[in-house]
């Protein structure tokens, strides 16, 4: 059955039929949506559920002839780590539709096109984790960019035009590197045995160092402006501050894991010997993310832009996983995607609706929320918590593995990193501390709790926040044999950790 | 002695020879139809003629005899391309045209003067931009199918001289218009006389004025390599005045700007098919020999042309010089596909022309709509927020500008991919580095048009959109379709030329 083709239509026939929706029925429009990301991940969950854990190859494939005279196809497949990015994407796409049901009114646009727009960006979140053909991926890599870039500065607020501005220029600049790379092994192929895009075919090219090591770099480059690694953040803070809470969730939680999920399935598998050369350089970088997002976010006064920086922190330990080149740190850096996707989630929507109710993002202005709306400020600390990978929460366990997985290989690097945790709960503990229990300040008297529609959007995903905390395995059973055998390609065996009394 | 009466075959001419009958109709329908009938009997015509042209240039796709006019011009696979893809550009350009308001009531009259306001107020509009326009296209039919020296230049002035008057035809802002005139034609005049400077060279070289003897002497390289060199350098400053390459550029900015748009849009498009045409041909097929003499310097050309375009193009406040520079760019991104040297270069160079001539002249039609009591506005700044006032146009607008930056599922970047591949596989990857550069710093002005449209409240001072006439509207919504369409499933397009696009040497 063709499950990812099918995955793809549903939102796109949503669009379809949102856009057939008169505009000024607004309750219908956003019914629509939301009935259609829940069919979606309906969907899912059933294609899941067919998911053969123990089996390493590409699932779910699908082959059609797109554009024939350059060898280009349309070609589907998933793996364990694409499932669980799929599944986090359009679980997460209901809950975003659910949570920011007013979102798209203070709008330049129409309601409707908002709700277009996600729905269109649902398409290609899945189509970016299920490509298997490099023409495709890069399609929607930069196809994906023009909703989002709509989605920022159409609705988003403050300097959201300049903001989306910044982040579409980044992205392309990227891109195009990326297209770079990608001709050059289009060409390559056609010199060894035909043109093509097939992922598996071109991991198997025959190339010179040098050739390996620039093309690799047109990857990574792009893949560490979306992810987003120091220094190539400096766009992620403006876009989160600017764009809807909603917009932020979909952008930080699904759009960002593309980078790191393409340093896994492109970088990894077609320049394996480059992966090697530059893991030590990129290990920095990563270190550096971790610590530099972390002290950032202690200074920031604005809660959005303080959500922006963890994250930064958070994709230094996903970066560091995955080049740790250990199965434990690829099982953990997968399991931190999924579960970062979540805690954001629950950052931002959380955060979104304490801005909106108080009209003001200064994380001072929240004082004495804990009181007045008690709720609120209980979900907030959980996802606080969360974040800072409070045992017993989802992210406990993949920060764990990550740095358990380095630091079998790389012992200094996984210090270093610890001291992130550290900052971790200094970044988190202080707005906390702030906001939700300091003195009231002046103007929160009246601010409501949550309702039913706000506890309903959120209820899922602090579940699973927690639920993954104490019984991670339902997932790491479908990562972990993709870890060990992405790990034995590459050629390396985990290490046996040794003891402390050599 | 014997005569031997000259072959001319007249099948594989008839595409150009109808549209040669067509125009001359046209001059005798201005001389004796009455006012009223006129511009609609002209409008007829014209098309009727484009459209005749291209059903006989289907009809001949598959012809075995390929020589035409004694072997003076070769209707090949890539002829039959280039000249179908003209022939589709000028039928949406005439739509265009065919809002007669854009040109002076009566040309012949000085600017401003008692004659122009008498003629504007009896509605006494001249309809001579027909006539002109098919004999500028039949011009372009005939310079990428030329196979001799002589042809290609008759062939160049037969397309330069009717587009020199277009361009001066403008109703409004008509000083400027006749300046851009004025100076498209003394600089085209300038590289004509470099061109026919080349062509004695060339001929001095290899003792021919055929592409075939020409093609000998290189290939034998018996002649005296410094005329050829020259030969070869003073006929390339000419093809490279036409397409608008840097440092051959000067006049399209300003012409760009100054001539009337919907002719604007006709001469971007058409003019590079022909002008890439010829050049595809001539380095494709006379000077492929010598490649290692003009590749380096051609390269130079390309990637200085790609830069400048883009760089320059950030500074422009007017939205026609602004295309200008893109096209200038988009010049330099299709000298790759020359460079190229290979057949995938050939079919990529073809695909290129086609859909960017196409997404060309829909943008410009876009601009004929934005207007102002006084006319036209094409000052960007008086753009903002076209989003808001005219949403449909906008994104349409939008949408050309997305597949001129080549972004995903548009043509354009099928295109730029087809061609950059060309052009890395040949090992020209300098050029292909400069491009995706250039390209990324292309895409910033583009966005920053789309931001300006959309993100950005409108100021009111009149600036409005027309509603679309019916024809414009067939010509935006045709080259948006064929813009999306060729970006989500060229696979149709792309066989098709790679089937018929090969060279008769």
């Amino acid at each position: 059955m063709i499950w990812l083709t099918l995955l793809m239509a549903l939102p796109l026939a949503g669009s379809v039929a949102v856009a057939l929706v008169p505009k000024t029925n607004e309750k219908l429009i956003k019914q629509t949506a939301f009935i259609t990301t829940l069919i979606v991940m309906g969907a899912t969950i059933a294609m899941a559920v067919n998911f053969q854990r123990d089996n390493v190859e590409l699932q779910f494939v699908e082959k059609y002839s797109w554009i024939p005279s350059f060898g280009i196809n349309y070609a589907l497949g998933i793996d364990g780590l694409a499932l669980v990015l799929i599944l986090m994407s359009t679980i997460l796409a209901p809950v975003v539709v659910l949570a920011g049901w007013n979102e798209s009114h203070g709008g330049r646009w129409s309601v409707k096109s908002f709700y277009i727009l996600i729905l269109v960006l649902e398409t290609m979140m899945i189509g970016v984790f299920a490509a298997t053909d490099v023409f495709l991926f890069y399609v929607i890599f930069e196809a994906m960019l023009i909703p989002v870039y709509f989605l920022i500065g159409g609705y988003g607020s403050g300097e959201r035009a300049a903001a989306a501005v910044k982040f579409l220029i980044y992205s392309l600049f990227g891109g195009l590197l990326m297209l770079a790379s990608i001709i050059a092994l289009y060409v390559m192929s056609g010199a060894q045995g035909g043109h093509t895009f097939d992922l598996k075919a071109l991991s198997q090219l025959e190339m010179s160092s040098t050739t390996q090591n620039l093309l690799f770099l047109g990857f990574f480059i792009a893949f560490a402006i979306k992810a987003p690694l120091w220094p190539l953040h400096t766009w992620l803070p403006d876009a989160a501050d600017s764009a809807t809470p909603g917009t932020s969730v979909l952008l930080l939680g699904v759009l960002d894991k593309v980078g790191t999920f393409g340093m896994i399935r492109y970088c990894l598998t077609l320049f394996p010997e480059a992966s090697k050369t530059f893991t030590p350089m990129i290990l920095v970088l990563a270190v550096v993310s971790i610590i530099y997002g972390a002290i950032l976010a202690i200074g920031q006064r604005d809660l959005k832009r303080l959500i922006a920086f963890t994250s930064i922190s958070h994709f230094g330990f996903i970066t560091m996983g995955i080049f740790a080149m250990t199965s434990q740190g690829y099982s953990g850096a997968a399991l931190y995607m999924f579960n970062h996707g979540f805690s954001t989630a629950a950052l931002f929507l959380i955060g979104g609706w304490m801005i909106s109710r108080r009209g003001s993002s200064t994380i001072a202005d929240f004082g004495g929320l804990q009181r007045i709306t008690p709720v609120m400020a209980w979900m907030f600390f959980i996802a606080g918590m969360s974040s800072l990978a409070l045992p017993g929460l989802s992210s406990f366990v993949s920060e764990f593995l990550v740095l358990v997985g380095t630091f079998t290989r790389y012992p200094v690097h996984a210090v270093i990193a610890t001291f992130g945790i550290v900052l971790a709960a200094l970044y988190i503990l202080i707005p906390v501390q702030k906001a939700l229990h300091g003195p009231t300040t002046p103007g929160n008297e009246n601010l409501s709790d949550l309702n039913l529609r706000e506890k309903i959007a959120i209820a899922p995903v602090i579940a699973i926040i927690i639920a993954l905390g104490f019984y991670p395995s339902p997932l790491l059973n479908v990562i972990n044999p993709a870890a060990t055998h992405v790990i034995a390609q590459l050629g390396f065996s985990d290490p046996v950790p040794t003891s402390g009394d050599k | 002695m014997i005569f031997t009466a000259p072959v001319l075959n007249y099948t594989l001419l008839s595409p150009i020879l109808i549209l040669l009958g067509g125009a001359l109709v046209g001059v005798l329908v201005e001389a004796f139809v009455s006012k009223g009938l006129r511009a609609i009997t002209q409008l007829s015509v014209t098309l009727g003629t484009l459209i005749l042209s291209l059903f006989q240039v289907w009809k001949i796709r598959n012809e075995q005899s390929l020589t035409a006019a004694a072997g003076s011009v070769v209707i090949d696979g890539p002829a039959v391309l280039l000249q179908a893809s003209i022939l589709i550009i000028a039928i949406i350009s005439v739509f265009v045209i065919a809002d007669t308001d854009h040109f002076t009531a009566l040309a012949a009259s000085l600017p401003g003067s008692d004659e122009e306001r008498h003629a504007v107020q009896t509605g006494n509009q001249v309809t001579e931009v027909y006539p002109l326009t098919l004999f500028a296209i039949s011009g372009m039919m005939l310079f990428p199918v030329s196979s001799d020296l002589i042809t290609l230049f008759v062939a160049l002035e037969m397309l330069s001289l009717p587009l020199y008057l277009m361009a001066g035809l403008s109703r409004r802002r008509r000083l400027a218009s006749q300046e851009a005139a004025l100076k498209y034609f003394l600089l085209g005049a300038f590289s004509s006389a470099f061109f026919l400077f080349g062509m004695a060279y060339l001929y001095g070289y290899s003792a021919s004025v055929t592409f075939a003897g020409i093609r000998e002497s290189v290939v034998g390289g018996s002649g005296n390599d410094v005329l050829l060199l020259i030969g070869m350098a003073f006929v390339s400053i000419g093809l490279l005045f036409k397409v608008g390459a840097v440092p051959f550029h000067a006049w399209s900015p300003d012409v760009y700007q100054g001539a009337p748009t919907p002719i604007t849009g006709f001469m971007a498009a058409a003019t590079k098919v022909a002008a890439f045409g010829a050049m595809l041909r001539i380095y494709y097929t006379v000077f492929a020999n010598a490649q290692w003499s003009w590749s380096p310097l051609l390269s130079a050309i390309a990637i200085i042309t790609m830069l400048f375009g883009s760089l320059v193009a950030i500074a422009q406040r007017d939205v026609k010089r602004m295309l200008a520079y893109s096209s200038i760019a988009h010049a330099g991104f299709l000298l790759a596909g020359v460079i190229a040297l290979n057949k995938a270069g050939l079919d990529a160079s073809i695909f290129y022309l086609f859909v960017y001539g196409v997404a060309t002249v829909g943008a410009f039609a876009v601009v004929t709509l934005v207007r102002d009591a006084g006319g036209e506005v094409t000052d960007l700044n008086r753009w903002k927020g076209l989003g808001k006032r005219s949403p449909w146009v906008a994104t349409v607008f939008a949408g050309f500008l997305l597949a001129f930056a080549g972004i995903p599922l548009t043509s354009g970047f099928i295109g730029k991919f087809s061609i950059f591949s060309a052009a890395y596989e040949s090992g020209a990857k300098g050029v292909v580095i400069a491009g995706v550069l250039s390209s990324a710093i292309a895409a910033f002005f583009y966005i920053r048009v789309i931001v300006l449209m959309f993100f950005i409240d409108p100021v009111q001072d009149g600036t409005s959109v027309e509603i679309p006439s019916v024809l414009t509207r067939v010509t935006i919504i045709f080259s948006t379709v064929v813009t999306f369409a060729l970006g989500i499933y060229p696979a149709p397009l792309l066989n098709f030329i790679t089937n018929l696009a090969t060279f008769i040497r």
